[in-house]
């Protein structure tokens, strides 16, 4: 029983980093119709500017944290503004290409500036707790708290602001918001800041727990687009549904079946998925 | 006769000819090594063109079927078949499960079709590392013996046991299966893969089976995927993983878009140019997905026809402007 709650502990965890991913990938990918493949990526540079801001400048954790997700956040709109934009009236292959190029790009950019071995950021909260018998550190809790906040935080803001309700009209409507006079492109950008600072955030949190690799945001990205495709696009809640079953799921499948093999059930699950239904569980239109 | 800058009939007599004498003007093994490779991946890239070029579909699983064809003839050459079953044998077993993972994945469109298709090729990947009593697990499969000799009438049996025999096969397997692209993307059926990747709802309603074309196109480009990794187990003498990785479908990718996606020779010159260049630019080595991420952007944003596109669209403005003139005088 301990076991199991161990292991429950452990995927609540990791669907917390899951959910907060996919939540910027469902919001790029469902408001904007842009398949960014590199979002993984973003989640790995963004772990890797926690780095430089909170180690090698010294600024210590939380204003390293700030500093991480206020960069992060300006890399989303040049993403966007370079990428992206003029991307837009073409094939949606040709979107998909450049994001490929842009994975490429960010993967080995994080190669040359910071090496390919693995690099820590210190952990700021050690200390352990015993809680009915799991023991829980307090880094892994607030990754809990923290994906906890940070869901309201955006909820609130696409319910109750007129940026969020902007965001929320070009994805009913991209015409339609142009007509009302909202100005798209600025929704656009909004969101892709929003989208990588968000990725910023989730690899703040986790990366005093695991060790920083160029590599770590390629298989996490795939997860996030599973959870986005089975979740339905640009369905927030879908997204937090989703990512807190998947880190359930693969915890509690590392746990009683092959550790090896709990990727390849992931995926495979999606093919079928998707050979059954194409547009995804609970998808509405096509990409 | 020359109103045309290049003439493109003499440019590839040259070439062909280029290629011929190159076992004798290669300056090194190892550069005669990285030729050979790069015939191999533009065989590859060619088949990625026909699903992604000329059928507009975005499959991220080519390393994937690569990968298939060097296990099958690693494997098969290691129980005792001989490499020339074992090639045609690796690349139908590719084809396949090319088959089938087509037919379970082309209802999908778009981004979702890349992303499926990614999913089947990280699974490979992961099953060539972990399935170790067939694939070896990580160290893979090595020593590979050379292809069994072909007996031929008065000259003896022709031996595959140098550089230059195991780059004169690669080469006459590109040939032919650019021979077959060509016949295959300039028949109505080639016309029908291109209405599919220009209106498929257009496609469909002129009564061309949208679905079976693309599962025909996806079966032949991992086909040619199929032979192109045997050739590749055959010609290293080993296969590891990394025959099936994701960054080998990535790679590809670069070929076919910077060559020139949907023109024959675009992902050949690809394959070609790029890892030679690379040679040339040892010191950037650590940059190279670097600059080839950002040239994949800035090709497909203002140039998506590529190199040879680009190339091919130059020329022919050349050409009318210069009939304008000789028209004018």
């Amino acid at each position: 029983m301990e076991l199991f709650l161990q292991q429950v502990f452990n995927g609540i965890m990791f669907g917390s980093t899951y959910a907060i991913v996919a939540l910027g990938l469902t919001l790029v990918m469902g408001i904007l119709n842009i398949p960014n493949f590199a979002h993984g990526h973003l989640y790995m540079l963004g772990g890797y500017l926690l780095f430089f801001f909170a180690i090698t400048l010294g600024l210590g954790y939380w204003a390293g944290l700030v500093m991480a997700v206020i960069a992060m956040a300006v890399v989303g709109m040049i993403m966007e503004r370079i990428v992206y934009r003029p991307l837009n009236e073409q094939p949606h292959i040709n979107a998909f290409i450049a994001a490929v190029g842009s994975l490429l790009f960010l993967e080995s950019f994080a190669m040359v500036v910071w090496g390919a071995q693995g690099l820590r950021v210190e952990n700021p909260y050690p200390q352990m707790i015993d809680f009915m018998g799991v023991t829980m550190s307090v880094q892994r809790l607030l990754v809990i708290i923290g994906a906890i906040v940070l869901i309201l935080g955006l909820h609130f803001f696409m319910k109750k602001t007129i940026a969020g309700a902007t965001i929320e009209a070009v994805a009913q409507n991209r015409e339609g918001a142009m007509l009302t006079g909202i100005n798209v492109n600025r929704v656009s950008s909004m969101t892709f800041a929003i989208s990588a600072a968000t990725a910023a955030v989730a690899a703040s949190l986790i990366s005093p727990i695991f060790m920083l690799s160029p590599a770590m945001g390629a298989i996490l990205g795939m997860k996030a687009f599973i959870i986005v495709i089975l979740g339905g696009m640009g369905s927030i809640p879908g997204a937090i549904v989703g990512g807190y079953l998947l880190g359930l799921i693969e915890a509690l499948g590392g746990g009683y079946i092959s550790a090896d093999y709990k990727d390849v059930f992931a995926f495979g699950a999606l093919i079928l998925i998707l050979a059954i239904k194409p547009t995804g569980l609970f998808g509405k239109g096509e990409v | 006769m020359f109103t045309k800058p290049i003439h493109t009939k003499l440019l590839y007599i040259v070439i062909f000819v280029a290629a011929l004498l190159l076992p004798w003007y290669v300056p090194d093994a190892y550069i005669f090594q990285v030729v050979i490779t790069s015939v191999i991946f533009g065989i590859a890239a060619s088949g990625m063109n026909l699903i992604l070029g000329y059928t507009g579909q975005a499959t991220l699983a080519h390393g994937a079927f690569f990968g298939i064809g060097a296990y099958g003839v690693a494997i098969m050459t290691e129980a005792g078949i001989s490499f020339w079953l074992a090639l045609p044998a690796a690349a139908l077993i590719s084809a396949a499960v090319g088959l089938v993972v087509g037919v379970l994945t082309l209802r999908t469109k778009g981004a979702y079709f890349a992303i499926v298709t990614l999913c089947f090729g990280v699974i490979a990947w992961i099953v060539a590392g972990n399935w170790i009593e067939l694939t070896g697990g990580h160290n893979g499969i090595y020593g590979l013996g050379d292809p069994t000799p072909i007996p031929f009438p008065f000259f003896g049996p022709i031996e595959f046991t140098t550089q230059t025999s195991m780059y004169f096969l690669s080469l006459a397997a590109l040939l032919v299966v650019l021979f077959a692209l060509y016949r295959l993307v300039y028949s109505v059926f080639g016309l029908s893969l291109m209405a599919v990747r220009n209106n498929e709802p257009l496609a469909d309603a002129v009564g061309i089976n949208t679905f079976a074309t693309k599962v025909i196109s996806f079966v032949a480009g991992n086909f040619i995927a199929g032979i192109a990794g045997g050739i590749y187990a055959i010609m290293m003498a080993s296969v590891s993983p990394s025959a099936t990785s994701y960054l080998l479908t990535f790679n590809f990718l670069i070929f076919v878009i910077l060559g020139g996606m949907a023109t024959l020779p675009g992902p050949v010159f690809g394959a070609f140019a790029i890892p030679v260049l690379m040679e040339f630019l040892q010191f950037l080595q650590d940059y190279r997905h670097l600059i080839f991420g950002a040239l994949l952007i800035a090709v497909i944003i203002y140039f998506p026809q590529g190199f040879v596109g680009g190339l091919r669209r130059l020329n022919q403005k050349i050409a009318a402007r210069r009939k304008q003139k000789t028209s004018e005088s």
